[in-house]
């Protein structure tokens, strides 16, 4: 038995239009892992996903899910997937319960199993309130909630969710971040696509950066944010600076009388700069990062390859 | 076909019948209302006073025409608004991304197709009966076999419209510019008897005009008795079109890029 829940070998698919949407892309994703796919928009990122799912037809290459080839075995392939595509795709006028229970119908579990399950997936979800409602008077986050029901009723081993908290608020994107560590801690694989790139970093173990058809970075994540050079930090003074400060080895910018920002390479312990931040009695009520890591090393792995090309 | 497959299909057919009996005032009740329109207006008040060769009144004459056109028009109508509304919506996806086969998701709306013509041609035939048609059923398995060829038939091509369909015009231009004209040149009000030399040829070129004319004489005995050449061709015609439905679903990029 394969020990990868995926695994992609050479993948490309170029469109009938010509363009090369990805350029032989490796990629294998360890059984019970939760994986975040990275990378800008029109990178490939939803092509891949479709090619996993059998909603695009790939141009070269393997594609195996639990070992099994997609070419060779197609319908046991795509039952061990659940995908939530990135934008709606149910019939708005079909009844929640409806549509969940369809869909187990369409992977083989009869009406009664299907009707059962699609009533645990969407306790679950806390959806069952709504389950005799028309989908479209759903609000956009139930809306969300109902299309991961409708990616578990068939029970898959491998979840693959593509950007599933767009547009959703905090609250619930916290509550479904906690859902999706439930389902993970219970076996589950999951590939998760993001805009939001701390979602990737408080959720995923390994990580993919995408840009232009092919696979920039592909690590856990702690070497993958290990490959950041440097880290600034905020700092917000509880005195006003009287005069213009310097650190040696830190590049210091102040933004205002309270406010500076501290530039170091990341190798510095963050204790050297608490001593040195202490040497010259500076002290601060709050300290933190000044962007999300991983956006920033998104941003430099992205852009050094725009400056390549 | 196996378990899953046989499921996966009574799933489809099962979600088909839904809508169709949830949104049944726009498929099951407009060809009843029209039906009776045509039968009160051409049937009573106008065909009375119309010449007929015929061992039938004029009301017995079209009303087998009356029941295939509803065939017609919702079998094709089923598929092709149905499927195109799944690709529009994109919950085709949702079959799509299951293991069912091609074949179950053709055979799926077909069947839907089908049922809605059964079930419209079920209550056009109570129409017809009440307003005084006096409906006979001289071949009753004929008459079966013919309707469910027809609707099988023009399930198919709904279905190749909506699966060809870009956008809601290219689901309106076939029953349109090609579907109403060749059904209501096709014989349902008038015998060929009463049609110059070259209509009559014409009409020979039109398929529709078999099938009207086979399932008219599977009723009332009335009329051209084409149902052999129904019976042999039509299945020929349904294994071009499923093949061409399959390859199409299978390999082109209307369904998968």
């Amino acid at each position: 038995m394969s020990s990868w829940a995926l695994e992609v070998r050479n993948l490309r698919k170029v469109y009938e239009n010509g363009r090369e949407a990805l350029k032989g892309i490796n990629l294998t994703i360890p059984i019970g892992d939760f994986f975040g796919l990275l990378g800008p928009n029109g990178a490939g990122k939803s092509t891949l996903i479709s090619i996993l799912v059998s909603l695009t037809r790939k141009t070269e290459g393997k594609v195996r899910i639990f070992g099994v080839d997609i070419d060779e075995d197609f319908p046991l392939a795509r039952k061990k997937i659940g995908i939530v595509p990135q934008e709606f795709n149910f019939n708005i006028f079909e009844k929640v319960l409806q549509i969940v229970a369809n869909q187990a119908g369409y992977y083989g579990l009869s009406y009664r199993q299907a009707k059962e399950r699609a009533e645990y997936v969407l306790q679950e979800l806390q959806l069952y309130e709504k389950r005799h409602e028309q989908a479209r008077v759903l609000s956009g986050g139930m809306k969300r909630r109902l299309m991961i029901a409708r990616a578990l009723v068939h029970d898959p081993a491998f979840l693959i969710l593509d950007e599933p908290t767009a547009g959703v608020d905090l609250e619930l994107r916290r509550q479904l971040w906690h859902y999706l560590e439930k389902l993970n801690a219970q076996g589950k694989t999951i590939l998760l696509t993001t805009h939001y790139l701390e979602e990737a970093e408080s959720l995923c173990r390994h990580i993919a950066i995408i840009r232009d058809g092919e696979v920039v970075a592909c690590k856990d994540k702690k070497s993958l944010l290990a490959m950041l050079d440097t880290t600034t930090l905020v700092l917000e003074l509880e005195r006003p600076l009287k005069r213009q400060i310097s650190l040696p080895g830190v590049s210091v910018n102040q933004i205002d009388a309270e406010t500076i920002e501290l530039t170091f390479p990341s190798r510095v312990p963050m204790s050297k700069i608490m001593k040195l931040l202490e040497r010259k009695q500076i002290s601060f009520c709050s300290v933190k990062n000044k962007t999300n890591r991983l956006e920033e090393l998104f941003l430099m792995l992205t852009q050094k390859e725009e400056s390549h090309g | 076909m196996d378990r899953g497959e046989r499921t996966a299909y009574v799933t489809i057919v099962r979600k088909e019948v839904v809508r169709i009996f949830r949104i049944w005032s726009q498929t099951l009740l407009p060809s009843v209302i029209t039906t009776s329109l045509y039968l009160l207006v051409f049937g009573k008040l106008i065909g009375s006073r119309l010449p007929l060769e015929q061992k039938v009144n004029y009301l017995q004459f079209i009303s087998p025409g009356l029941i295939l056109m509803a065939v017609i028009t919702n079998s094709y109508g089923n598929t092709s608004a149905s499927f195109f509304g799944a690709k529009f919506s994109r919950s085709i996806e949702e079959l799509l991304v299951s293991p069912m086969s091609s074949h179950t998701l053709i055979l799926g709306y077909l069947t839907g197709g089908v049922l809605r013509g059964v079930f419209v041609a079920t209550l056009v035939s109570l129409v017809t009966y009440f307003i005084g048609g006096n409906l006979e059923l001289r071949h009753p398995f004929w008459a079966l076999v013919i309707l469910l060829e027809v609707s099988l038939f023009f399930a198919l091509l709904g279905f190749l419209n909506g699966l060809l369909a870009k956008d809601f015009d290219d689901i309106n231009f076939i029953p349109t510019f090609f579907l109403t004209p060749l059904t209501y040149l096709g014989g349902i009000f008038y015998s060929m008897d009463m049609l110059p030399p070259w209509w009559q040829l014409l009409s020979h070129f039109n398929p529709v005009y078999y099938m009207i004319s086979s399932f008219r004489y599977a009723l009332i005995e009335a009329g051209e008795d084409t149902i052999m050449l129904t019976f042999i061709f039509l299945p020929l015609l349904l294994t071009l079109l499923y093949f061409a439905s399959y390859y199409l679903v299978q390999k082109s990029s209307a369904l998968r890029h």
